[in-house]
């Protein structure tokens, strides 16, 4: 039982809580970054090194860092991880290093390590808290990548750089340019969060149910019986807003 | 739930229907449909065809696939694919499969997926336009020259670019714009044939004459005070898919204001929109940036000239 629950620590991050498509977190790298795949790989990896680090730490030192100034304290941790990565990618993968320019730098005020610093390492033991990272960074490596093929592949004809044939080739060329472009990355994030919420978690499905009826602004709109006290209230004070039109009537 | 409400008599009955106004439009369309024919030949044919095609097919498919009430019926997917046909050019053996991943765009992305007709914010031909257009510049900006008497097209400078530069020589007659024997796309070549579609429209009370006749009449008013030309001012009027573009795209149903001064206010920053964007932007054409901009703005522009009830007060936020 104990076994299973770690593993569902770490495969919760892959789907059913995937913080791009899912948590809708990290958007700026996953909009900048999916232009190719080799970008997608690389960013992904870079952020799942530093989630999965700065979660143990995080954790690690929960109860020293004070409460009032923990935000701080992980962007601290979180851009130490950040720098190392930086260091080590500029001295051994220097054309992956240019490549990734400012993005790698912000990684640092990535939403979904901070997200996940404040949401769970804070909470939990080191090693629930480092299966939380590796899962969430690959979820995310996952999306990345998902987006990545979907854009490049039918974009500018290429998968990692390699054209595909039947797609580009010698005087021909069936591709979509404008998925490279920013506006496809927009394009394409938002119909794969749509299909990930209709066949996945139905996210915005369970919200509805959490929410009552008390304080709805179209409680009289809605028909359901558990609104009619509330229906009643919103008719009932109704004309005293309008000023309707026999009213006036009647003064003149 | 869901109960009908009934108001107490008089009821007016009428005829009108989705699929009756847009049969009209189709109609509306087939005489700029034909002359285009004419004109650029086959070609022409094939490419509104596959648009037509595609777009019907997309919908269809869609449907099926999200199991939804199949709404191929209400003619609007072919009206969406004849009006992005209209505006392709005649150019069918190089963007033929550019046209379906179009049209299919303008269908799945524009329509269906903001909950199909009537909840779309912007209209889907001018979106489809649009994006093809910042896909495929080179081979969808490319205008077809007609060469009347032979088979063979042509390609060129329209004359929205002749305007653009200094040697203003080689522009058309006037007449010749008039029948749509110039450079351009299928359906924004003939006015004689728009403006025939523009009259039934407004005899059948498809459509309020206003809209288009403001739009049009704003490009013109403005060509005019910044040239101080007529003759510029009526080229300007008559290039580009201006004419197209304000009678069967700015008055559209679903992406306009709905009552009058609302489409008028549309119509009037459609028209300086364009102008804006033909003088001074990069692009030559600026006729489905306008309408599309325009498109985003209508839930403003609703709520400011939505009518009030006599006697009601203003509150914050609209008429209550």
């Amino acid at each position: 039982m104990k076994q299973n629950n770690k593993l569902s620590i770490f495969l919760r991050g892959l789907i059913a809580e995937n913080p791009v498509l899912v948590l809708v977190l990290g958007t700026c790298p996953t909009l900048a970054q999916t232009g190719s795949v080799i970008a997608a790989l690389s960013m992904g990896i870079a952020a799942t090194i530093v989630l999965a680090c700065s979660n143990v730490v995080i954790s690690a030192l929960r109860k020293v860092i004070p409460d009032t100034v923990r935000i701080p304290c992980y962007i601290v941790v979180i851009a130490g991880f950040v720098t190392a990565v930086q260091l080590l990618m500029h001295a051994y993968l220097p054309d992956l290093y240019a490549m990734m320019g400012v993005y790698l730098a912000l990684i640092v005020v990535n939403c979904i390590i901070l997200g996940r610093a404040e949401m769970f390492a804070r909470k939990n033991n080191m090693l629930d808290s480092l299966l939380d990272g590796l899962g969430m960074g690959v979820g995310f490596l996952l999306a990345l990548l998902a987006m990545a093929t979907i854009r490049e592949v039918l974009g500018a004809g290429t998968f990692a750089g390699i054209a595909i044939p039947f797609l580009v080739g010698e005087g021909y060329s069936y591709t979509i340019p404008i998925l490279t472009q920013a506006p496809g990355g927009f394009l394409v994030f938002g119909i794969l969060i749509a299909i990930v919420n209709k066949i996945g978690p139905k996210k915005g499905e369970k919200k509805r149910k959490e929410f009552s009826c008390e304080g709805c602004p179209s409680a009289h709109l809605c028909g359901k019986v558990s609104c009619a006290e509330n229906t009643e209230l919103v008719i009932t004070s109704e004309p005293e807003v309008q000023g309707t039109p026999e009213g006036k009537e009647g003064e003149a | 739930m869901n109960k009908l409400t009934v108001s107490s008599a008089p009821h007016i009955r009428s005829s009108s229907a989705t699929n009756r106004v847009m049969l009209d439009v189709i109609i509306a369309l087939l005489p700029t449909a034909i002359a285009g024919s004419v004109i650029f030949g086959w070609q022409a044919i094939a490419t509104i065809l596959i648009c037509v095609l595609s777009s019907v097919l997309a919908e269809f498919i869609y449907n099926l696939i999200l199991k939804k009430e199949q709404t191929v019926g209400d003619f609007s997917a072919a009206v969406t694919g004849l009006l992005l046909g209209l505006n392709m050019p005649a150019n069918f053996t190089e963007i033929w499969w550019q046209c379906i991943i179009g049209s299919a765009f303008a269908i799945i992305v524009v329509k269906c997926l903001f909950g199909g007709l009537g909840a779309n914010f912007a209209n889907p031909a001018i979106t489809g336009r649009i994006f093809m257009m910042i896909c495929y510049t080179g081979t969808v900006g490319k205008s077809v020259f007609p060469i009347i008497g032979s088979a063979e097209l042509s390609t060129g400078a329209t004359p929205l670019v002749v305007l653009g530069s200094d040697n203003i020589s080689s522009l058309p007659s006037l007449f010749d714009m008039l029948l749509g024997l110039r450079g351009g796309a299928i359906g924004e070549v003939c006015i004689l044939a728009l403006l025939v579609g523009f009259v039934y429209l407004v005899v059948r009370k498809v459509i309020y004459f206003e809209t288009p006749l403001i739009m049009i009449g704003t490009v013109f008013v403005l060509s005019l005070l910044v040239s101080n030309d007529p003759v510029y001012a009526l080229y300007q009027v008559m290039s580009g898919g201006l004419i197209l573009g304000a009678v069967f795209m700015a008055t559209d149903y679903v992406t306009t204001p709905i009552n009058r001064t609302g489409k008028m206010i549309f119509a009037l920053g459609a028209g300086l929109i364009t102008v804006l964007i033909r003088l001074y932007g990069s692009y030559p054409e600026g006729v489905s940036f306008a309408i599309l901009l325009m498109n985003i703005l209508s839930p403003y522009i609703e709520k400011w000239t939505a009518k009030r009830p006599l006697g009601a007060k203003r509150v914050k936020g609209g008429t209550k």
